[in-house]
């Protein structure tokens, strides 16, 4: 764990909503170009850590954070830090796949045009759409509607999309859990594709998920007295097979949860 | 075992039966005399006007003599008025409503804001025939003209356009506002890229509805000063002008059958113009509405 290179740290991150504690007193490393898998059960914070690395929560009127979340050293929560710069360099995709009413092609070329890219657009596209493993499917008909997609290529033309603003991290809220087997099966496959070039968070409620496509994980869990804090975090292959603590081996043996 | 014996159970099933097919005999009935009104006047109307109607009705101006009395001017003035009204409800209107749903939020300014706006529907419209009075003829020095008649009208369906658009803003999805922002849209890009276009639709609807109210409006123009006998068209937006409705009030009180006829035959024409309005809004709608359905 000493050798873990992070890409993104907290630092006695808290997140209210109202006077309500909704993530406790986390620390966290995240590895660059790994994938980090947030675990827990419902209700634990985990969607709500995850939207804090790239300051979705801000569009919560009710949501304070307390405490820093360090990208490469830059605290994301500084005076002078401005969200949208953020998000262009933090991409994210979410939990029921959300393209754009729009073409297949304008959903890809939207991020680039609202951050003003001047290069090739269309070549832009292709690459994105190229390294979401959808481009075979969708080259004949980059003018239809992203809409006429089934959910597994909706996802992971909402995966495109966001590669397509070149982000160096990419977090995933649950992108399987509106999905059947197979279109999450090729969403896993893709997200061990991309972990070679991208640093990826994901949040699931699936633990199989977690231990079949995660480096790193972070079990969060929820107690009476306490919301939203961290049990444990290591290496995948060690939280799966060897917790260290109680709850961890309580939570992933389906003992509750 | 059941809560209540058979016997029971089939007497009030029976009942329950008999409440239904009351119910839908009640909504029928509803139906029927809505609809029935309105086929009485529209086939009374064609009675009386259908004859009025040939194209020296549509081309001369008023007259004192029945059959050379035309609706040139009050049509042209109609015509103007709602649109300058449609245009300034539109535009202020949405900017209003986008206000209040994207920057205001949940703040108590845009509760009770919203409040006042929903009251504001219920005035009575001669309330605003003063207020457009006061405000454009004599304070902005407007006169009484088309452009005054227009912003009179505009106030006046603000509220329904507001209302409505506001209604459109708040039905977007939060899952696109999101998308937006997660790829560094600022708040301005998300609405001018994704709010507006999902929205336009229903903010048509609204000005649709506006505009079939404005069109209709005679008391607050004639608060206003709107002239009743117009033997000119209105030529500038600051000419004076009549609109259809008071052409046709103006008609109907007089007592020679000519002028009846001619105030059916006027009627008619408004219909038209407002039929032809809002199919144009509907196309329009529709073609925004079914461009990206999967």
């Amino acid at each position: 764990m000493q050798n873990l290179d992070p890409i993104l740290q907290t630092r006695g991150l808290s997140v209210y909503y109202d006077a309500k504690k909704a993530v406790t007193d986390v620390d966290l490393d995240v590895a660059r170009n790994r994938i980090t898998a947030i675990i827990g059960p419902s209700g634990c914070g985990k969607s709500t850590l995850l939207r804090c690395f790239n300051r979705m929560n801000d569009l919560i009127p009710s949501a304070r954070v307390e405490g820093q979340v360090l990208f490469d050293g830059l605290d994301l929560y500084g005076h002078d830090v401005d969200p949208t710069e953020i998000r262009y360099e933090i991409g994210m995709v979410f939990q029921r796949p959300n393209p754009f009413p729009k073409s297949i092609y304008d959903n890809v070329a939207f991020g680039p045009r609202i951050n003003g890219f001047q290069g090739d657009i269309a070549e832009l596209v292709e690459r994105s759409l190229v390294r979401a493993a959808l481009w075979d499917e969708v080259k004949d008909r980059l003018k239809a509607s992203a809409l006429s997609l089934s959910g597994g290529q909706q996802q992971r033309l909402c995966i495109a999309r966001a590669l397509a603003v070149e982000p160096r991290v990419i977090l995933m809220d649950e992108p399987c859990s509106a999905l059947d087997p197979i279109a999450t099966l090729a969403i896993e496959e893709l997200m061990r594709e991309l972990s070679e070039d991208y640093s990826i968070i994901i949040v699931t409620h699936n633990m199989q998920q977690a231990a079949r496509v995660s480096h790193y994980t972070a079990f969060l869990m929820v107690e009476e007295a306490r919301v939203g804090f961290l049990v444990e975090f290591g290496e995948s292959r060690q939280i799966f097979t060897n917790p260290k603590d109680e709850r961890t081996e309580a939570y992933i043996t389906g003992r509750f949860g | 075992m059941s809560v209540i014996s058979q016997s029971e159970f089939q007497r009030r099933r029976a009942r329950r039966k008999w409440m239904g097919r009351a119910f839908f005999g009640l909504c029928l009935l509803s139906v029927t005399i809505a609809l029935g009104m309105l086929a009485l006047l529209l086939v009374y109307l064609l009675i009386q006007g259908a004859t009025g109607i040939d194209w020296s009705f549509l081309t001369s101006f008023a007259s004192r003599h029945p059959d050379k009395a035309g609706i040139k001017a009050a049509m042209l003035g109609s015509i103007y008025v709602v649109i300058v009204a449609g245009v300034v409800s539109f535009t202020l209107g949405v900017a209003t409503a986008l206000y209040l749903e994207e920057y205001a939020g949940r703040s108590k300014f845009a509760k009770i804001a919203k409040i006042n706006i929903a009251n504001l529907a219920g005035v009575p419209s001669i309330v605003y025939g003063i207020l457009g009075l006061q405000i454009f003829v004599h304070s902005l020095h407007l006169g009484k003209s088309v452009l005054a008649g227009g912003f009179t009208l505009a106030l006046l369906v603000l509220p329904i356009v507001i209302v409505a658009a506001g209604e459109a803003v708040r039905a977007v999805p939060p899952s696109l506002r999101e998308g937006s922002y997660a790829l560094g849209a600022t708040r301005w890009q998300v609405i001018w890229h994704m709010v507006i276009p999902q929205a336009f639709p229903g903010i048509l609807t609204g000005v649709i509805l506006a505009v079939s109210r404005a069109i209709g409006e005679t008391a607050p123009l004639i608060a206003m000063g709107a002239l009743t006998f117009v033997p000119f068209t209105p030529d500038s937006p600051l000419s004076r002008f009549t609109v259809l409705p008071i052409q046709i009030f103006n008609w109907t009180s007089r007592p020679q059958a000519g002028f009846q006829e001619a105030a059916a035959a006027g009627i008619i024409v408004l219909l038209v113009i407002l039929l032809v309005m809002n199919a144009g809004a509907v196309i329009l709608r529709n073609r925004f509405q079914n461009k990206w359905e999967g």
